[in-house]
């Protein structure tokens, strides 16, 4: 399916402040934290809960873990997914037992993502707390889901698309609205 | 990754790419079984009936587990045998589960051919835990996971399988399985049970042990049925320990850190010698861990998700 | 009186090949001539039709007594009807073994009551087709038997052969075998080969054949005796038969449609309609078959028609019982990928269905188109398209392989004593 760019929302400078703030925002209101541990929800994020982890350990010295969840088997939009069938590894090898644990991910839309999420953590043990960070809240939401830490709120159309790119994944960082449609 | 078949009735009609999707989708599954509430709810509601005309405790509750642990419900029935003069036919029997609005069906029957029978009438999707002589592609798969977890690939290994391949279904498999995924095959045993014919599957003969097994990367050891004698394949056991089974000495001629697989349960000192069942036993353990995580992917492969119509 | 118009008649044994009008009048014919006088006279327009003597199977399995819901004497024979064929001769393998007068003379009677073709009962010839003790061939003949055999079975026993053989010899009768070495076939449900091994599924080597095959010839060459061999399906029995016919012995064989049209390679569908004994072979062995039936090493075309009820055949592949339904597809097939393909002549097919049988079984006077003759006539229409559709099977069996296979060639009226058993003629 084409797309087009409708609107670049936010450059690497942007993304590099907010980034920041959310972190400053994190160690703020958890004061203990060598109980935090940062979950990622793949794919992008991953790579979200790996940079605030780097940053945690170069503003406060402390190494907060990170873990890697995938959630597919959680879902319950399969519809949604044009190949329902790719089942990526669940990397944690830490307990959550008792732990705050913050699940990350890149946008928040409908919310059902995280709802599997947090379905999938407590499957693996019981946390303490659960707090949730998203880089982009593009509203829409269907369930009552509400971050605790976001890059930025973005209103959109059901219609276009936001793309969180990131330099590990995509060459340079950049938030992106897109939209079906183009030549061809 | 794809994944695109309503049934698995056996390794001939999956392609690479297929088979490279389960062996993928089993390694991320592995991680459930290690954790201390083994379930994920991606199954949840779908019903799943083992039929089970064989014994086996082995491959039956590998697959309940399977089924439970992605939250499907499962139900095991077993009977002695199928299609006899008195008593239900298989057809019969089949359609009478169906009614209780089955998703699946795990079929494990004497006869070869079973599965693709009951998919000619079938709605629910069909799944081959074993038919007659002729595949057991769960095993196969669970085999070629092993073996890509401790040698890191399967493309360009030799692999030689001993034994009573005419009568073995996961010869066969293994054989499919092993040629789509370019390794080399070898099969040993007694004339009567490796007829040169075979070849033809897709893999060499060899009637020498011991020029066999040299340089093998895995080893494959097929129960022998000791009944078999009773129809002069081979004339004794005693014969057939000295000519085919695995001994230390033969062993030591294999490639540095080659495995031995074996499906089980082991004779013994018929197939095997017994220092080497010993060191047998790891890997034995490794399959059956491996045979839950591929049952699992290939049920979720084939059940997980909303139903889409796909025609095979 | 019945009357044929212009139709082409091919009669082998006459050596005729021409248009001709023929003229029956109580069961026989008694005039074969251009232009007869159609006035006053019940009359079949043959234009464009090859009309031929009534095609003869002398391999069929009725199952009747006993065995009723697979088939019975009246089914078969209307199925034999549709099919072309105005004679046909019954195996024994009945409940019970037709290996008494009594079970002959009720095959005789319920023939002559309910059949739509001629019915004739071949006994067994062994009690119960045991393979032990000879049956009482001289009263058999008396009651009807036209030959012998324990066909399902071969005559396992050599001593049992040669003396059968023999003892059939004074009587001038005749005795089909079915070549098996039940030993080397045990347990096999399909051609051995790489088929087999590929499905998994145990074979059936088709050296069981032929061992069966040599020791026959040798027992008929020593005993100086006729000996017809059943369903051939090798070619290392063509091979063997050849050379016992360049030596003069009296051997004959027969060949089936599914034996020279299907191979092992379709039976990867496990499809129990190709179960059948002796079974499906490969290519080389069909390529063999064909050749053979070219160059006059086999002798006749027979379906060993086997019906079995859809419940029984609906079971996994090794539970199913062997046996294909032949009656109502054999003609058709034989036109379309044999006369139509230029492999053999219809002069050539007619020889092999009509007058050949006719001659091996002492029917003689059937088998030919001559004044005096049996009025038994198979027209043919060698153009007519049809779609095999089982479901319109006379046969209560539905067991045939070949359903919507398109064939061009059919039987389409087929007379028997003079009376039009079958006629798709508008």
């Amino acid at each position: 399916m084409k797309e087009k760019i409708k609107a670049r929302v936010m450059d690497s400078g942007k993304i590099k402040r907010a980034f920041n703030r959310m972190t400053t925002e994190i160690t703020e209101r958890n004061r203990d934290l060598s109980n935090l541990v940062i979950i990622g929800i793949r794919t992008r994020g991953v790579h979200i809960a790996k940079r605030i982890a780097k940053l945690i350990k170069e503003y406060d010295n402390v190494d907060v873990p990170v873990g890697i969840l995938d959630i597919t088997l959680y879902r319950d939009d399969f519809s949604e997914l044009e190949d329902k069938h790719i089942v990526k590894k669940t990397e944690i090898n830490f307990s959550i037992e008792n732990k705050d644990v913050l699940l990350v991910d890149d946008v928040l839309f409908t919310g059902r993502t995280i709802r599997a999420a947090m379905d999938s953590l407590i499957d693996l043990g019981r946390p303490k707390t659960i707090q949730l960070l998203v880089f982009i809240d593009r509203g829409h939401k269907e369930l009552p889901i509400r971050p605790d830490y976001t890059g930025k709120s973005l209103p959109t159309s059901r219609r276009e698309q936001v793309k969180v790119k990131l330099k590990e994944i995509d060459k340079k960082d950049e938030v992106l609205i897109t939209e079906p449609g183009g030549i061809g | 990754m794809s994944f695109n078949k309503k049934h698995l009735l056996g390794i001939q009609q999956l392609t690479k790419p297929e088979i490279i999707t389960i062996l993928d989708t089993a390694e991320s599954l592995k991680e459930i079984s290690k954790r201390e509430v083994k379930k994920v709810p991606a199954l949840r509601g779908k019903t799943i009936i083992n039929l089970f005309f064989e014994p086996s405790t082995r491959t039956r509750s590998s697959f309940e587990l399977a089924a439970k642990r992605l939250s499907a419900d499962i139900s095991s029935f077993s009977k002695a045998s199928s299609s006899t003069v008195k008593g239900e036919t298989l057809k019969d029997t089949v359609l009478n589960l169906e009614a209780m609005q089955t998703d699946a069906l795990i079929i494990r029957h004497a006869a070869s051919g079973t599965p693709y029978f009951l998919s000619t009438f079938c709605r629910s999707h069909v799944i081959n835990a074993g038919d007659g002589t002729h595949e057991h592609p769960t095993q196969a798969l669970l085999d070629a996971f092993t073996i890509r977890e401790e040698k890191g690939k399967l493309k360009g290994l030799k692999v030689v399988i001993v034994g009573d391949i005419l009568h073995s279904r996961v010869a066969r498999s293994n054989i499919f399985l092993l040629n789509k995924m370019g390794a080399k095959v070898i099969l040993v045993g007694p004339p009567g049970l490796v007829p040169l014919q075979m070849a033809r599957l897709g893999a060499q003969v060899d009637y020498n042990m011991d020029r066999a097994v040299k340089d093998a990367d895995v080893v494959m050891m097929l129960r022998i049925q000791l009944e078999r004698q009773q129809k002069n394949f081979f004339p004794s056991v005693r014969e057939y320990r000295n000519l085919f089974s695995l001994t230390p000495k033969r062993f030591e001629t294999t490639r540095k850190n080659a495995i031995i697989m074996h499906p089980g349960p082991i004779n013994r000192d018929v197939e095997i010698s017994t220092q080497l069942a010993d060191s047998l036993k790891s890997v034995i353990l490794k399959q059956v861990e491996n045979g839950i995580a591929i049952r699992m992917a290939v049920l979720y492969l084939l059940l997980g998700g909303k139903e889409r119509d796909v025609t095979d | 009186m019945l009357l044929i118009k212009n139709g082409h008649v091919i009669d082998p044994y006459s050596k005729l090949n021409k248009k001709s009008d023929i003229l029956i009048k109580n069961k026989k014919i008694v005039e074969i001539k251009e232009n007869i006088d159609p006035s006053g006279k019940k009359t079949i327009d043959a234009s464009d039709k090859i009309v031929a003597p009534g095609f003869i199977d002398m391999h069929v399995h009725l199952r009747d007594p006993g065995q009723e819901h697979k088939e019975t004497i009246e089914t078969g024979s209307r199925a034999a009807a549709k099919g072309g064929f105005t004679s046909i001769a019954c195996m024994p393998n009945t409940v019970p073994v037709n290996d008494n007068s009594g079970t002959t003379e009720y095959i005789v009677s319920e023939a002559k009551k309910r059949a739509f073709v001629n019915v004739f009962p071949i006994a067994a010839v062994s009690m119960g087709q045991k393979g032990k003790l000879l049956a009482e061939m001289a009263d058999l003949i008396k009651a009807g038997a036209i030959a012998f055999s324990d066909d399902g079975y071969p005559v396992s026993n050599s001593q049992l052969m040669r003396r059968c053989l023999e003892y059939a010899r004074e009587l001038d009768t005749l005795i089909i075998e079915h070549c098996e070495d039940l030993y080397l076939s045990s347990g096999g449900v399909m051609n051995e080969g790489y088929q087999s091994y590929l499905l998994g599924l145990q074979g059936i080597p088709d050296y069981s054949e032929t061992v069966m095959v040599a020791r026959n010839i040798i027992l008929a060459e020593k005993t100086n005796s006729r000996l017809h061999l059943a369903h051939m399906s090798t070619k290392g029995s063509v091979e063997l038969i050849k050379t016992a016919k360049n030596k003069g012995l009296k051997i004959t064989s027969e060949v089936t449609p599914h034996h020279l049209f299907l191979n092992d390679s379709l039976l990867a569908s496990y499809d129990t309609n190709l179960k059948v004994n002796p079974p499906i072979r490969a290519k080389q062995d069909t390529k063999s078959l064909i050749e053979a039936v070219r160059h006059g090493i086999i002798d006749v075309f027979a379906t060993d028609h086997a019906p079995h009820s859809p419940d029984e055949k609906e079971v996994e592949f090794s539970a199913a019982p062997f046996g294909i339904n032949g009656l109502e597809t054999a003609v058709s097939l034989l036109l379309d990928k044999l006369v139509n393909k230029n492999i053999i002549s219809l002069n050539r097919l007619i020889e092999m269905c009509s007058c050949n049988p006719a001659k091996i079984l002492g029917l003689d006077n059937k088998g030919k188109i001559k004044k005096g003759a049996d009025a038994d006539l198979t027209i043919i229409d060698t153009e007519k398209e049809i779609t095999v559709n089982v479901n319109t099977f006379e046969s209560k069996s539905r067991n045939n392989p070949f359903h919507d296979w398109k064939l061009r060639g059919s039987p389409v009226v087929t007379i028997v004593d003079g009376k039009v058993v079958y006629s798709s003629l508008k």
